[in-house]
């Protein structure tokens, strides 16, 4: 119900905007390898996401899930000696294809961060608001203020913040920061949404309201999040994708990758059965 | 309760005194750091006061060989000189910071630090004898100018600036830069909306120790700036006094009256302790007026 609003908001940015409702947004990646230096944290992954959904991405530590996952927004690049091989491509677009702009594909594909990191310096209106100025976007001053309204609404914030949208956004508790971080990220209209373990530093109540937006949000944009929590995966995901790794200085690897429920109940490789049975990991 | 409660003279007794002997210690430094200081402070304001007058601030030496004159020509000369060394210094020392901290190359930021850490220990005459040799190519030998005196000052300064600037720059929690590029900012982006806030109260540092740096430098501005007992107020052109060269020219050249030259002097020493604070404050203010309340669209 709130979250129709959410929906509305791209014509709310106003004009030059670029998200295309018609398109799936469905994210694939080609025999990826994502490297630190010589030696690669994950190998040859291959999977097709699907859109408007939310896929989980499970795994022992170290597996690479979480680099896998920073490869989608090509953010994995930004680390120093950082490098990735074979391709990720967005609606059949690669997007590490040379003419195509970093920046342009960040703004597509939004992510949200193990820890809240609202911008200290900003108030929680201009949190909501800083991606659209830091791409240098327009906005009229009225569509700011519904745009404030509706992204908070949507992330189950506005009622808890409405009369303090001056106060800076870390004087918010962890899970309303998360919450705000999350609408940031909605806030621009990106096509996919990736998520880095958004509850591990939360409350189990925060974590709760996280999921149930994870769930909303999965309607209208394709959820990545990586999890190391099993019992969050089976909550809010549609597919699951699990890997593993064979030892320390191993790259990671996908397992196997199928609907959450089936992978959940029968798993068809021993490995996953071993993880979820909890005999590793 | 008991067990802790049990015996409490016996432990104490040596743990006291050990206090007591850190404390006076401690009370020692502090007094030997303390007493120059104080000192210090205290004869430049007794002797300083006999001259601090309307007139001091209001006239030149042009003309004055006895009792009276002041140093307006001078305090203008060090004010101008000192805001034309900053104007220079900020922008390519936080230029420098920037670069090297969010764009440089290994080698390259290695062999940049390495010249900011010799630029550190530069003396000042050698800064000097760098601005001359530059304004003699420009404008032809035995040139003397305020600007060639900013010029000098700000090869001090610059490395100042790079190294507080740079610290804070480095700071800048690595959260936050991923949330700005994870939001799709370009790299400009980030550094003008999360990096250089972030560093804002380094370069207000960097500049607070490089005005102290360069106020009271002599070697340079004598060599460059010359020296001179009228008001110049062109930076372009002619030679133009200074504070610190004003108070060594009253010492060293001393007329009959000597006191009156010695007057002049301390007081000059007073008012240029005066105005390191009326800039270190200045920065302050500045520093906070420019703190980023909104990201700007």
């Amino acid at each position: 119900m709130t979250f129709e609003l959410a929906l509305r908001a791209p014509e709310l940015t106003g004009a030059g905007h670029g998200r295309d409702d018609t398109a799936n947004h469905r994210l694939a990646v080609v025999g990826l390898t994502a490297s630190y230096g010589r030696s690669p944290a994950i190998t040859e992954v291959s999977l097709s996401l699907e859109s408007r959904s939310v896929t989980a991405f499970i795994g022992p530590s170290g597996c690479g899930k979480s680099t896998l996952l920073r490869t989608f927004n090509r953010l994995h690049e930004v680390t120093p000696g950082a490098r990735v091989t074979g391709a990720v491509r967005l609606d059949g677009i690669d997007l590490y294809d040379p003419r195509v702009d970093p920046v342009t594909v960040r703004r597509r594909i939004g992510m949200v961060f193990q820890r809240p990191n609202p911008f200290p310096t900003l108030s929680i209106r201009d949190n909501v608001l800083a991606g659209i100025r830091l791409q240098y976007r327009r906005l009229r001053p009225s569509g700011a203020d519904e745009l404030v309204e509706a992204m908070l609404t949507a992330v189950g914030l506005w009622d808890e913040v409405k009369d303090c949208l001056g106060r800076p956004g870390i004087s918010l508790s962890g899970g309303q920061q998360q919450r705000l971080c999350i609408a940031r990220v909605i806030a621009v209209a990106p096509d996919v949404i990736l998520m880095d373990e958004p509850c591990s530093s939360l409350d189990p109540v925060s974590t709760a309201a996280i999921e149930e937006l994870m769930v909303n949000l999965g309607r209208d944009y394709t959820v990545v999040v990586v999890t190391h929590n099993l019992q969050q995966a089976a909550r809010v995901s549609r597919k699951t994708a699990f890997f593993t790794v064979a030892g320390a200085g191993e790259p990671g690897r996908l397992v196997e990758y199928g609907d959450t429920a089936g992978l959940f109940s029968a798993p068809s490789k021993a490995q996953t059965a071993d993880y979820l049975a909890g005999r590793f990991g | 309760m008991t067990a802790l409660a049990g015996r409490p003279a016996g432990v104490s007794t040596r743990r006291r005194l050990t206090d007591h002997v850190a404390t006076v210690a401690a009370w020692a430094a502090f007094a030997a750091a303390a007493i120059p200081l104080v000192s210090l402070l205290v004869t430049v304001v007794t002797r300083g006061l006999a001259r601090l007058d309307m007139t001091f601030f209001t006239s030149s030496m042009r003309g004055i060989v006895g009792a009276g004159g002041g140093a307006a020509h001078a305090l203008w000369g060090t004010v101008l000189v000192t805001l034309a060394a900053t104007a220079i210094s900020v922008p390519i020392g936080v230029g420098t910071a920037v670069y090297l901290v969010e764009y440089g190359r290994p080698v390259l930021s290695r062999l940049l630090w390495f010249l900011v850490d010799v630029m550190t220990g530069l003396p000042s005459v050698v800064a000097g004898l760098a601005a001359y040799a530059l304004i003699v190519m420009v404008v032809g030998p035995g040139a003397r100018s305020g600007l060639a005196g900013a010029i000098a000052l700000s090869l001090l300064m610059i490395p100042v600036v790079v190294k507080s600037s740079a610290e804070m720059l480095r700071l800048v929690p690595t959260d936050l830069r991923e949330a700005a590029t994870g939001l799709g900012a370009s790299r400009p982006a980030v550094i003008a909306t999360v990096g250089l806030p972030a560093a804002r109260p380094g370069i207000v540092a960097g500049v607070m120790l490089g005005v102290g740096r360069i106020i009271g430098e002599t070697a340079p501005l004598l060599l460059v700036a010359g020296f001179t007992d009228s008001l110049n107020l062109n930076l372009t052109t002619g030679r133009m006094a200074t504070l610190p060269v004003y108070i060594y020219s009253q010492w060293q050249n001393k007329g009959a009256d000597q006191a009156a030259y010695d007057n002049r002097a301390w007081t000059a020493a007073l008012v240029l302790i005066g105005l390191v604070l009326l800039f270190s404050l200045a920065a302050r203010l500045l520093g906070r007026l420019l703190a980023p309340t909104s990201l700007k669209g």
